[in-house]
């Protein structure tokens, strides 16, 4: 009885009166940050970072704020899906497929109640297997050791690298950017300055909320202004809501079979929700006796991949919290609060901060009842976010991003910095070069290349420890593997989305 | 040709960074790779990848027009001066000219991008003071005294 007396734990941290408003802030504050245009889950998490640290919460505060954060922009997401066929965040972009047709037809609002009963299905079943996995896999994680962290880590850049990317190449060289970022600094082992060019301000090294703040956020600035905020108001008027009661109930098995999909692609190191919510839309499809609707507006084409995309968001958490290894883009920028709390994720965070872990897990599942509550019945007040200009919320996001960044680190040459990195991620962005592996890399550099250190002092220098353990043999395995099967299945899954693309 | 050119430039900054790391002073008392093995295999790794993207560059990006680079320009000197202006102008100031001055680049009214300058200036103010306890200065210091 394990698990109950440590979900007794969390539950008495999650409901203490700071922790439970922090929830309910964070939850509607998530799905504001969904359901505005042009503002995704890692963007408005990332932004919203630094001034959390300006509340001068504790770390267990801190993580509850910024997950219901995550949780409820992985909801809101699904709202510009629907009424714009505009897709909130890329894991909303399946929604887009059957939602829009839908909402066309007059049903908006059942779509949104159907996606936001689908959002919770997902959600709360990933927090049953987050509460369920991770204890398991941070008994495994123990018995890591050098060789197999660097193989992980590994993995991770492979994985993420491998399916963010449409050339490995360039997958590799945002890896690499990463690393290199992350090297700048002091050499923590021998004192050494490395790559500072002699600038006083870097011998500290880069601050990765000051990289993931320029390369998400500030380049959202310069593609906007390149797009000339093409506004896109042309959607579907939302009339009244509904809650449609059939359709939930004829799609409940598809609900659970999106959510065990979305799971298990989210706890895969560097898959994440985007993975989730297309195997969800595929396997649905692929399922379904009759597919004739599909594309036109069918329920199980809005619950299956909002159920495994929020289903995957929980996922992640699995690999952040157990692994030190985040499986997407918003659970690294999630990494680097925890980072930035001085809480080392891995398995001795489950023994040494029980109430950090299971304090989260306790205020997900109430989150969850909360996002319900905002999403079904409060969801034509978020819907009317999506008539903020952009020309408004731009400028907005921007000086939130300055101050943020500025009230943390108090200097001008990280505001500098910041916008170097807009610059970067900007360009980045034209060449489709992914810029998740680069926050990646800037995150896990120096753990990796301590791993690497630590395992050489191990053999005394023989490159072959690396290799010495079945898991790390295996780890290598899925990292080459995870690398390189994305040439292949592209092909595949390229056919399959051409296939999908709804005939106007 | 863009592809290329990044492969080239990733290539420079890869070769440089190679170089950099051969230079650093292994020192007495290390561990067997030492600091300089890590950024060396990085480096490595992204010379070969450089190679690659020379060899086998992908589709052209759709690069914006002369016009649309120049605003971007704009926006960056915008925002640098922002970073520089923020801590000896205090806060509303160099917000409010600022944000209308982004708005005004996505969306070219000057009336409403003057309005949206002033209304996030002063509400982000107020959020920032009052809700976040930030201790940003309203004005100039030399202004207040």
């Amino acid at each position: 009885m394990d698990l109950l007396s440590n979900l007794a734990l969390g539950f008495s941290v999650a409901l203490g009166p700071t922790t439970l408003l922090l929830a309910v802030c964070g939850c509607v504050l998530g799905t504001m940050v969904g359901a505005l245009p042009g503002l995704g889950p890692s963007n408005g998490v990332a932004i919203l970072i630094p001034l959390a640290f300006t509340l001068e919460l504790d770390a267990t505060e801190a993580l509850v704020l910024m997950t219901a954060v995550y949780y409820g922009a992985m909801y809101g997401g699904r709202i510009s899906s629907i009424l714009l066929n505009i897709p909130g965040d890329e894991p909303a972009m399946m929604t887009t497929l059957d939602g829009y047709p839908m909402a066309k037809k007059g049903f908006a609002g059942d779509a949104l109640v159907l996606s936001g009963v689908a959002s919770f299905v997902g959600a709360f079943l990933a927090t049953i297997g987050l509460l369920l996995l991770a204890p398991i896999l941070a008994r495994v994680a123990f018995m890591f050791g050098p060789a197999e962290y660097f193989a992980l880590y590994l993995l991770a850049f492979c994985t993420l690298g491998g399916m963010g990317s449409n050339n490995q190449a360039k997958a590799a060289i945002a890896v690499c950017t990463g690393l290199g970022i992350s090297m700048i600094g002091v050499d923590n082992s021998t004192g050494l300055t490395r790559f500072t060019g002699g600038n006083m301000h870097l011998f500290d090294g880069v601050d990765f909320l000051v990289a993931i703040v320029g390369l998400f956020a500030v380049s959202e600035i310069f593609v906007f202004i390149e797009s000339h905020g093409r506004d896109s108001s042309i959607g579907v008027k939302l009339e009244k809501i509904t809650i449609p009661f059939k359709q939930i109930i004829a799609t409940r098995w598809t609900m659970l079979r999106g959510s065990i999909i979305g799971f298990f692609a989210g706890v895969l190191p560097g898959a994440g929700a985007s993975l989730g919510s297309f195997l969800a839309y595929m396997f649905e499809k692929s399922y379904a006796s009759d597919k004739s609707q599909f594309g036109k507006g069918d329920p199980r084409g809005i619950a299956a991949p909002e159920a495994g995309n929020n289903s995957a968001a929980g996922g992640a958490l699995v690999p952040m919290l157990t692994l030190g290894v985040p499986g997407s883009g918003t659970t690294a920028v999630l990494l680097a609060l925890l980072m930035t709390l001085n809480i080392t994720p891995g398995p001795l965070l489950f023994t040494e901060r029980p109430e950090v872990v299971w304090g989260l897990i306790a205020s997900l599942l109430i989150a969850n009842i909360v996002l319900l509550i905002l999403n079904v019945p409060m969801v034509k007040i978020f819907s009317r976010l999506l008539e903020v200009p952009a020309s408004v919320l731009l400028p907005g996001v921007t000086m939130i991003s300055f101050v943020g960044i500025y009230s943390l680190t108090g200097s001008y040459f990280d505001l500098l910095l910041m916008i170097g990195f807009g610059i970067l991620g900007y360009f980045l962005r034209k060449l489709s070069i992914p810029t998740v592996p680069v926050i990646l890399g800037i995150l896990l550099g120096s753990h990796m290349e301590v791993s690497l250190r630590r395992a050489m002092v191990l053999s005394d220098g023989d490159w072959t420890y690396l290799f010495s353990s079945s898991i790390a043999i295996g780890l290598w395995t899925a990292a080459i593997i995870g690398f390189i099967a994305p040439l292949f299945l592209r092909q595949f899954l390229n056919r399959g989305i051409s296939k999908k693309e709804p005939s106007q | 040709m863009s592809d290329r050119l990044t492969g080239v430039i990733v290539l420079v900054i890869a070769l440089a960074f190679f170089a950099s790391a051969t230079q650093l002073e292994m020192p007495f008392f290390s561990d067997p790779v030492g600091p300089k093995t890590f950024p060396m295999l990085v480096s490595g790794v992204a010379i070969i990848s450089a190679i690659f993207l020379i060899l086998r560059p992908d589709q052209e990006p759709e690069w914006p027009v002369i016009g649309t680079f120049i605003k971007l320009l704009i926006a960056t000197i915008i925002l640098v001066l922002y970073a520089y202006l923020l801590k000896p102008l205090g806060f509303l100031i160099p917000t409010a000219l600022n944000a209308s001055a982004l708005s005004y680049q996505i969306k070219p009214d000057p009336k409403l991008s003057i309005i949206t300058g002033i209304c996030l200036s002063i509400g982000l103010f107020i959020i920032f003071r009052f809700g976040f306890g930030l201790g940003l200065s309203a004005f100039p210091r030399w202004l207040v005294g």
